[in-house]
């Protein structure tokens, strides 16, 4: 292990010249397990994995492999994307391509591996093959970058995402890894290293667009004895995942970008701001830190370049405003996670009052790749004002989900009927909605705008940090923007008035829509009527007077879905409908009498007992007691029950 | 169990304000919960009031005050969750408890909390179980598990 080490070092992190001689190539083919002479079986092992059971499949997998072939290597690595397809499980066989394979729970890797040592493969969950290094083709089997799922995709970020062992910083280096942090710390100056991001164009991933380059310059260009680099990891939207992935598959180019971030600043300490329940992906970047330490590529005079670096990671304490620069700054330094007037910036004035540079984990990925490949590569992909990839958290009803990477200037429709294959159970799209809890909705007519900061902009979208929720004809708009604005007025810090009392105001309003009054008579439809044009008055309010961006973009879902969805609103105030059947005050149940069989099991289940009737004959629902929970639909084996 | 506080907060020894956050993390995690004891013992240490500490530590939703059920049940309430009915889940979950997330039963069995996204948007609704995942749950399956949950208290 000291003489790979060693090795690494020397021949390839210390080595003068770009191009590596044949013997080390060769050398780090056998660390990337390209040529390998036994079988070896790749398991995913994120947390959306280990949800599906992958852990299980690991232990089958094991099992099977000391039984029948004991010379078989099994890998854990990152998630490679599709949640769908978790447990997804690679094998490469000595010489050929390596086949992916999808869903394997630990029943199934028996017949699974029986199938491929015996070159009998069995179709059903075969997603495709991959590789290109003249090896043997697995004939008639499409190859995985032809699958509709990866064919329209530009992975650059999540190249590395499912390919390596993540707890292996061999394998980082063997792909080309750390080269460039080391290359920049012994032969740029701070300065350089700000320019070739400046004229990559990078632009910040975390929703505002800002050159990164620009706010490193200014970080660098106050003078101060100390600057801090945090890279935000936090990612508490509901609904989003993307960051996350990444830390779990690949946090060693994650560690690599906020080195040379760090440096470019002339920071010598860092600090990753981790969301709190991560702690898979805690675990993981801790290891990696320190592997890296072992390596001399972190610490005290770095490999003698004169450059001192410490990366520390801090659990957040949980608050969503903590996202927020200022808010972040000050729950580092013990205080209320409460945001504070700008300016001072942070780059200017930030963590204990010296330069502090916040990037997230998206942008800080794009830039190792920045420095091995130069500016122009990076121009090349992408438009003219935004170049590069986003990465996108898909959930919600589409028929995929999981982390896709598209091309700037990809537009909506390709992802979500190309990528996401469409809707889940044929349903009628309705929405798509970026950037969690405060973003906008877009429905059909705007689905051709493409994936840019300004052409977003310009069409009032946000970007987002990455949050991507498909929504069909089963959800309730209303419902929908309740439940965000429920989420906002738990998490808004209470330091500012138009949002602390603004969120509290809209979440009553959005209530007293959805939900059954007492008695029901003319004047309350009026009064709801009116709360809704208050509604609007108050987002207004909010937008122009709140101190930070969650108060400024707490309305967003609110005024997107009344522009697109007054219909559904209107249905909601005055027919005391609900279209999607979600909005529980609004149902109303009755029972079939030609369907009903008396059988009791409606009755017996009723919270309220609200339901009457004699065994064996039509039964009937109070409706003054009902509260339209439902639970009778659920219940019945008979389908008498419908709502209207 | 005892847990020996000194030993942790030995560990902070400069005793500044920036080690408050971390300091309460590490207590909780070992300890389950800050008692009124750990509180008082921080301020000492950091030179801080304990309604500075209450202050900061009621702000975030991270920090406890009261001890955790023997089982304790994570709730994912993310967008996708959402979506498939997570509010349902909760709903019954409050039902059969007669708790509100965040609080933990009389008897100390139970306690639920909702967190933002557990990353199984996929196959949504997901709870966790004292750390085990359990996927495609839905609210009528809620009364079996606390029952069979019970169960397994009561025989333990």
């Amino acid at each position: 292990m000291e003489d790979l080490k060693t090795f690494l070092l020397q021949k390839v992190l210390l080595y003068e010249s770009d191009t590596l001689t044949a013997e080390t190539e060769k050398v780090l083919q056998q660390i990337r397990r390209e040529k390998t002479s036994i079988p070896v079986i790749y398991v995913s092992s994120g947390t959306s994995s280990i949800i599906a059971g992958s852990e299980k499949t690991f232990a089958a997998l094991k099992t099977y492999a000391a039984e029948n072939q004991p010379d078989t290597l099994i890998v854990k690595v990152g998630c490679t994307g599709p949640a769908n397809f978790e447990p997804l499980v690679s094998i490469q066989m000595p010489g050929k391509n390596k086949l992916f394979f999808r869903n394997i729970s630990e029943e199934k890797v028996e017949p699974l591996l029986n199938g491929v040592f015996h070159n009998d493969i069995n179709d059903d969950d075969l997603v495709g093959q991959s590789g290109s290094h003249g090896f043997e083709l697995w004939p008639g089997i499409s190859f995985i970058t032809d699958h509709p799922f990866f064919a329209r995709q530009k992975r650059i970020i999540l190249s590395n995402c499912g390919c390596y062992d993540p707890e292996s910083i061999e394998e980082y280096i063997a792909r080309g890894g750390y080269r460039s942090y080391v290359k920049a710390i012994r032969n740029y100056t701070f300065e350089e290293v700000c320019d070739i991001i400046e004229k990559s164009g990078l632009r910040g991933r975390s929703g505002g667009g800002y050159q990164t380059g620009v706010k490193w310059k200014q970080a660098l260009s106050t003078s101060s004895n100390a600057r801090y680099l945090i890279c935000n990891a936090k990612e508490s939207d509901p609904g989003a995942f993307a960051d996350r992935t990444i830390l779990e598959s690949d946090p060693h180019r994650l560690i690599e970008g906020i080195a040379i971030a760090s440096y470019a600043i002339g920071a010598s300490s860092a600090i990753i701001y981790l969301r709190s329940g991560s702690d898979h992906a805690r675990m993981r970047l801790q290891k990696a830190i320190q592997m890296a330490h072992e390596y001399g590529l972190f610490g005290h005079n770095i490999l003698s370049s004169g450059y001192n670096l410490d990366i520390i990671i801090k659990k957040e304490p949980g608050a969503f405003v903590c996202g927020e620069e200022t808010a972040l700054i000050n729950s580092l330094e013990g205080k209320r996670g409460m945001p504070q007037l700008k300016p001072p910036y942070p780059t200017t004035s930030g963590l204990s009052g010296k330069p502090t540079v916040i990037n997230n984990v998206e942008t800080l990925m794009n830039v190792p790749l920045i420095m091995q490949n130069g500016p122009e590569w990076f121009r090349s992909i992408g438009t003219q004002t935004s170049p590069g990839t986003k990465v996108f958290a898909v959930a919600g009803r589409g028929r995929l989900s999981g982390v896709i990477e598209v091309e700037m200037g990809t537009n909506l429709k390709t992802i979500i009927d190309d990528i996401i294959d469409g809707i889940k159970d044929g349903k009628e799209f309705k929405a798509v909605q970026l950037g969690g809890a405060s973003g906008t909705f877009i429905t059909s007519a705007d689905l051709d705008t493409l994936v840019d900061f300004d052409l977003m902009r310009e069409k009032g979208i946000g970007m987002g940090a990455g949050g991507f929720i498909i929504i069909d004809e089963n959800t309730c708009m209303v419902d929908l923007v309740r439940y965000y604005m429920e989420f906002i007025r738990n998490e808004s810090c209470g330091k500012c008035i138009p949002c602390r009392e603004g969120t509290g105001r809209m979440l009553e309003i959005l209530e007293s829509v959805i939900r059954k009054p007492a008695n029901e008579d003319s004047g309350t439809t009026l009064e709801r009527f009116k709360g809704v044009m208050q509604l609007e008055t108050i987002s207004t309010v909010m937008k122009d007077a709140s101190l930070c961006g969650l108060g400024q973009t707490a309305p967003n879902p609110f005024i997107s879905a009344l522009k697109n969805f007054r219909d559904e609103f209107e249905e909601h105030i005055f027919d005391r409908k609900c279209r999607s059947n979600v909005c529980r005050g609004l149902r109303t149940f009755s029972i079939d009498v030609e369907k009903c069989t008396g059988c009791t099991a409606c009755a017996a289940k009723c919270p309220v007992n609200a339901i009457y009737g004699t065994r064996l004959q039509p039964f009937f629902i109070v409706e003054e007691k009902c509260t339209g929970c439902g639970v009778c639909y659920d219940i019945c084996k008979f389908s008498a029950i419908s709502v209207k | 169990m005892e847990i020996d506080l000194d030993e942790i907060i030995k560990k902070y020894k400069s005793g500044r304000r920036e080690d408050l956050i971390p300091l309460l993390q590490e207590i909780q995690e070992v300890a389950d919960y800050l008692s009124e004891a750990a509180i008082v013992k921080i301020g000492n240490h950091l030179g801080l009031s304990t309604t500075k500490i209450y202050g900061l530590a009621t702000f975030y939703d991270q920090f406890r005050f009261f001890p955790t059920g023997k089982v304790h049940l994570k709730v994912c309430h993310g967008t996708s969750c959402f979506m498939t009915g997570s509010q349902s889940i909760i709903n019954k979950l409050k039902e059969e408890t007669g708790i509100d997330p965040g609080q933990t039963t009389r008897n100390g069995n139970f306690s639920y909390e909702l967190v933002s996204c557990m990353g199984g948007c996929n196959s949504g609704p997901v709870i966790s179980v004292n750390g085990e995942y359990k996927t495609h749950i839905k609210a009528e399956h809620i009364p079996d598990l606390i029952r069979k949950l019970k169960y397994i208290i009561d025989n333990d």
